[in-house]
């Protein structure tokens, strides 16, 4: 019984174990010459526990009396968070440390917000989701204001914690009307209470608090007022970090929340998240017309593919579960290779952001600026990349939910979306003559940016088998 | 006779004016942190309040608390290490100030 229960946390007990050594390692060496090392142990451990979460893992294992739900779902979310990871540190190693800027704090804090992400995706009880969400959100707090001499830095850290405590708190009081009204905060006895049909005011409040809380966390309009501050702010391999991995965190767990405890009510919780993903979709389009700055353009358009993420949460089906899993893992993708190139725009040594520095790129590089071009293009879903198949799965997903609007929606939307990322694409192109930015850049870099924009063209021919993995994962959460 | 309404409306005033002094409040940070706090606490009572109501033996709610108390603790102390950066760089902690990046 225990030993069962403990072997299903292995992995996250595992991650955690090693912190706590790094740590001690890195207070022992003195400051910040194993740095780099630290950075490279932390991804290859990342690799291996994914590697290892995905061979050995079968079956579904409630740990801990339900506190703990280790199935396919949260394997599949597992994975993702960790390979996004591993690679998001990889490409923080070479920028961070020719800017001074890598501590040995900062693997460390990756790792514990990494087993708050895995414990989020699977909690199946308030407890455990409230203690994975807190992990996380405070060791990313600290990893904002990570360049502590920077006044951009430190006001995202300190609106991102302003906000973040503030969703906690509205999190945390919908769990305890949850707690009182279902008599548990295990999912499954909120469950088995919502099923008897008429579900009781105070759960419904409950339910609205909770959503709100998660909303913050995945960044969904009406509640994503910290994200482009925070995105501009962070040092922008933590901002890579932002856009990839919390998110699909986050996005398991509303998953988890909506479909493990509230299950029996979707007509209830769909119209909240369909109204979510509307405002989402189109902020996103239209606020980041007007952006100059490449990570503020970048933070619009994670709220607006949040946005899309949400339309398959909103079908209230497995199928749109797994139209939701498949395009966080294809967004996910994306956002590495564009981060990939955004890391690695420099001018004279010194790392620029404006989108007005990319004019006639293509001349100095033609290799990097045609990957960004499939990237780009793939952001913003046109046909024959990979990205139109995740928001092809969504809208279908919508469609056979009856919510032919939502997909509506949803088309012109990202018909009004794919302006702004079509934009970079001539001026790097078309452009004027302008300072120009380096030609080169890390060979890293390079290759996670041409390794992301071929599986953009590749991944048209099955998807690399994501599909089928995803189809799993999600017939285990709905039933 | 004081029963569980009369809690969880205490609980919901201390929420609702914790929620308006992160909103209304535009002097100083320190007081978002204050805000923050009465926030977290108006949980609390609320998981104490439902934790006695639904029986002797339901000690959940008691153990939900004691992991808020606990976060709660490891939060202020982040905010406030990332106040002290903030105020080093910026020379001050009016919310009005913290407005280098629009939005």
């Amino acid at each position: 019984m225990t030993s069962a229960d403990f072997s299903a946390v292995l992995p996250e007990v595992v991650i955690a174990a090693y912190a706590m050594l790094a740590l001690l390692f890195g207070v022992y060496t003195t400051k910040d010459k194993t740095a780099p090392m630290l950075v490279w142990v932390t991804a290859a451990l990342f690799v291996l526990v994914a590697v290892w979460i995905g061979i050995s893992g079968q079956g579904s294992i409630a740990a801990f009396e339900g506190m703990f739900i280790d199935d396919a779902f949260s394997r599949f979310a597992k994975v993702m968070i960790l390979l996004a990871a591993a690679a998001i540190l990889i490409m923080s190693e070479g920028y961070m440390a020719r800017r001074d800027l890598l501590r040995f704090e900062y693997p460390v804090l990756i790792a514990l917000a990494v087993v708050g992400m895995m414990v989020m995706v699977s909690a199946g009880d308030l407890m455990t989701l409230y203690m994975g969400l807190e992990l996380q959100s405070l060791s990313l707090y600290v990893v904002a204001s990570l360049r502590r001499d920077s006044v951009k830095s430190t006001e995202a850290g300190l609106k991102y914690f302003v906000l973040g405590a503030l969703s906690s708190g509205m999190l945390l009081y919908g769990a305890s009307l949850t707690y009182g009204y279902a008599g548990t905060t295990l999912f499954s006895g909120i469950i088995a209470t919502v099923s008897e049909g008429d579900i009781p005011l105070g759960l419904l409040f409950g339910l609205v608090f909770l959503i709100t809380g998660l909303a913050f966390k995945v960044s969904a309009v009406p509640f994503h007022m910290w994200t482009p501050d925070v995105y501009e702010g962070a040092p922008t391999p933590v901002t890579a970090f932002f856009a990839t991995a919390p998110k699909v965190a986050a996005m398991a767990l509303f998953a988890r929340v909506v479909h493990d405890a509230f299950g029996g009510v979707v007509s209830d919780w769909q119209q909240i998240l369909a109204l979510l993903s509307v405002l989402s979709m189109f902020l996103g389009a239209v606020a980041a017309i007007g952006q100059r700055d490449i990570k503020r353009l970048m933070a619009y358009s994670s709220i607006a593919h949040m946005g899309y993420a949400l339309m398959g949460l909103a079908a209230g089906t497995a199928f749109g579960v797994q139209a939701m899993l498949v395009y966080m893992a294809i967004y996910v993708t994306m956002n590495v290779g564009t981060f990939a190139f955004i890391l690695s725009m420099e001018r004279d040594g010194q790392h620029i952001t404006d989108i007005s520095s990319l004019n006639l790129y293509a001349r100095t590089s033609p290799a990097r600026a045609l990957a960004m071009l499939i990237l780009l293009f793939s952001l913003a879903g046109v046909p024959p990349l990979v990205g139109f198949f995740g928001k092809y799965y969504v809208l279908l997903a919508a469609v056979e939910a009856d919510m032919a609007w939502l997909a509506l929606a949803g088309v012109v939307a990202s018909v009004i979306g794919a302006f702004y990322y079509l934009r970079i694409v001539y001026l790097m192109y078309f452009g004027e003559e302008r300072d120009g930015l380096d030609a080169g850049g890390s060979p890293i870099l390079g290759a996670f940016l041409m390794g992301s924009a071929a599986i953009m063209v590749l991944g048209v021919i099955n998807l690399f088998g994501v599909e089928a993995l995803a189809a799993a994962a999600a017939a285990t959460l709905v039933n | 006779m004081i029963g569980l309404e009369h809690y969880l409306t205490v609980a919901a005033v201390l929420f609702v004016i914790g929620i308006f002094g992160l909103f209304l409040n535009r002097k100083n940070v320190i007081i978002l942190l204050m805000s923050i706090e009465l926030i977290l606490l108006a949980v609390n009572i609320n998981f104490i309040a439902f934790s006695s109501h639904l029986g002797l033996n339901d000690l959940v709610g008691q153990v939900f608390t004691l992991f808020i108390l606990t976060v709660a603790a490891a939060e202020a102390a982040i905010g406030l290490a990332i106040l002290v950066c903030f105020f080093r760089n910026r020379g001050t902690i009016d919310v009005e100030d913290v407005n280098v990046m629009k939005g």
